[in-house]
């Protein structure tokens, strides 16, 4: 141990900001209605929610994964300010607040908006207010974090793996497939776990792009917030579950982190 | 089968100019410092990077800028093995082997790669992971894994560099007998000397991006044309003019020689040859020079001096010679060297 001290003044400080977390997961834990909790669970509101939570961000992730690993090798693997432009785009909704996010998608998306108009004129179709919806919104907001953590990947991937396979013969597509994807599996397993977090947790995109209409658009956050008012037994039952599936990524990831040095 | 190849790469003001020549059955060693351009020249010629010029391997054009012409490196049948195996650390050893085959659509591929392996006594490690073996292992395994789809030309990028001098001798051995059974064309690109020589029938020697000698190692260390290779050589090398019996170097040196013919030549002196003094001697030499002793170092019981002045020499001397001497650095000398041990050849 390293005998230098930390100041009095220091530890304080970050004893405050300590229990500022654990405050909240303590209250959460001490009022659950530990008796109530399996009925809770098993009310159809609180299954439904669940059900389409799981659905949707699945999904998101599913999507996120098809179109951010293309999008991630063309941030790694060009140059220029465009390049550079693209990046802080790609990021963008990671700093935005969410509900900026739902707005922007109902403009582009809306039945007046900017392409929303057209798929409505041309074909009928209505995004706003469906699941199709709740799943843009979720993915809108939680692919940025694929992107990063698969372009740190390919950026630290020593090419040369790349280009012996090439050597041995073997065409763009058996090098991605067989070499390129296997190597970046780390990368792109935390990337999906963060965004599957993040799309998990999605609420107010969501709500703004998607609304609160139960088995269709009210995923678990929604749902929670919804039965704060009326139901606040289910509403901690609810929020316990995003607590447990958080600390089990974690621990999973952290198991993951330690396995790999 | 012969490669006939004029690579052309200009990146970042440095320019790789190169014409090169190989035939089926011999190696060649491209033999030069750090940054002369080897690794360039080979990636050029594996496809991996963009160049200009023409490469032609058995009446095949791979490459040819002037006429659009690109064969991708997956089609070239270059075999490439880097200086530390970069074996692919997801795939068992076997599968690695197998990898090549797998790819260009060979029948059998896990059985053929398994052949070769223990062809190469390294059967039993057909299913470890890459990070399970040596670096002797992985670097043999990854030569087999080039080798086993039997390339037109093998690329070999300092196969020894990066290895334990421990088990240098042992994967020598092992791409010693594979370059024997090898029937393609086979180009080593190298910064030592000796992996140089122990491998390659025929030396290229790069320096700044630019072929300075080539031929037999014989040929090559008997008469060097750059310092590089007069001190891989071990020999003083000197550039000049000569008239005569002299040899003008820059400056206002000159150095005798017999018959040393007339216009631009290079002077060798093997450091045995040159004697030191410490006053000024007077005897047969016909060269004797003045200058100080830069650095003194020991080989066994052999003392290479290095001294400088208008004739900077390195003289090998013993050791009890250097104490006699008091040899330090910064003592004055006199350097005595017979014409008849200068040997001069044109530039």
């Amino acid at each position: 141990m390293s005998r230098a001290k930390i100041p009095a003044a220091i530890g304080i400080l970050a004893a405050l900001g300590l229990l500022l977390f654990l405050l909240p997961l303590a209250g959460l834990i001490v009022r659950a209605p530990w008796n109530q909790a399996l009925g809770e669970l098993t009310d159809p509101t609180t299954t439904t929610a669940l059900g389409l939570s799981l659905f949707c961000s699945l999904t998101a992730t599913a999507i996120a994964l098809i179109l951010g690993i293309p999008l991630a090798m063309i941030l790694a693997r060009t140059r220029g300010t465009l390049r550079n432009v693209l990046r802080a785009l790609t990021t963008l909704p990671m700093v935005l607040p969410p509900v900026v996010g739902g707005v922007a998608l109902l403009l582009a998306f809306g039945r007046r908006g900017l392409v929303g108009s057209l798929l409505y004129q041309a074909f009928g179709i209505q995004i706003p207010f469906t699941t199709a919806a709740a799943v843009m919104a979720e993915t809108f907001v939680a692919m940025p974090f694929l992107v990063i953590a698969v372009e740190a990947g390919l950026r630290s991937l020593d090419h040369r793996y790349e280009e012996a396979a090439r050597s041995l013969g073997a065409g763009y597509w058996r090098v991605f497939v067989r070499v390129t994807l296997p190597l970046l599996r780390p990368a792109i397993f935390s990337g999906a776990v963060l965004c599957w977090a993040r799309a998990l947790g999605e609420f107010g995109a969501t709500i703004t792009f998607a609304g609160n209409f139960p088995g269709r658009t009210q995923t678990v956050p929604i749902a929670v917030y919804i039965a704060l008012e009326t139901r606040p037994e289910a509403a901690i039952t609810l929020s316990l579950i995003l607590l447990v599936v958080s600390v089990a990524l974690l621990a999973g990831m952290r198991e993951r982190w330690l396995g790999a040095l | 089968m012969t490669l006939d190849a004029v690579v052309r790469v200009r990146r970042n003001g440095f320019t790789l100019d190169v014409a090169l020549t190989a035939a089926a059955g011999e190696t060649v060693a491209v033999l030069g410092p750090n940054g002369a351009g080897k690794t360039t020249l080979l990636r050029a010629l594996a496809g991996l990077d963009e160049m200009e010029g023409r490469v032609v391997l058995d009446g095949e054009v791979l490459e040819d800028t002037s006429q659009g012409v690109h064969v991708p490196a997956e089609r070239r049948r270059a075999g490439l093995v880097f200086q530390d195996h970069v074996l692919f650390p997801h795939l068992s050893v076997v599968e690695n082997v197998a990898f090549g085959l797998r790819a260009q659509k060979r029948p059998h591929p896990a059985a053929v790669a398994q052949r070769w392996l223990v062809e190469a006594g390294l059967g039993d490690r057909a299913g470890a992971l890459p990070r399970a073996l040596s670096g002797g292992q992985a670097q043999r395994v990854a030569l087999i894994r080039a080798l086993a789809t039997e390339p037109r030309l093998l690329l070999l990028d300092e196969p020894l560099s990066a290895l334990d001098v421990s088990v240098r001798a042992e994967v020598r051995r092992e791409l010693t007998r594979q370059l024997d059974s090898f029937r393609g064309v086979r180009l080593l690109v190298t910064h030592d000397p000796v992996e140089a020589m122990a491998l390659a029938d025929r030396l290229v020697v790069l320096e700044g991006g630019l072929v300075v000698q080539s031929g037999t190692p014989d040929d090559v260390t008997a008469r060097p044309r750059s310092r590089f290779v007069a001190d891989l050589a071990g020999v003083n090398l000197l550039r000049g003019r000569a008239h005569g019996d002299q040899v003008l170097l820059a400056g206002d040196a000159s150095v005798a020689a017999v018959s040393a013919g007339e216009g631009d030549v290079f002077a060798v002196i093997h450091p045995r040859a040159v004697a030191l003094y410490r006053s000024r001697p007077d005897g047969t030499p016909r060269n004797v020079w003045h200058g100080e002793v830069d650095s003194v170092d020991l080989h066994g019981d052999r003392v290479r001096v290095r001294v400088k002045g208008p004739v900077p020499l390195v003289a090998e001397v013993t050791r009890g010679a250097t104490l006699e001497l008091g040899l330090t650095a910064g003592a004055t000398v006199w350097m005595a060297v017979k014409a008849t041990e200068v040997s001069v050849y044109p530039a």
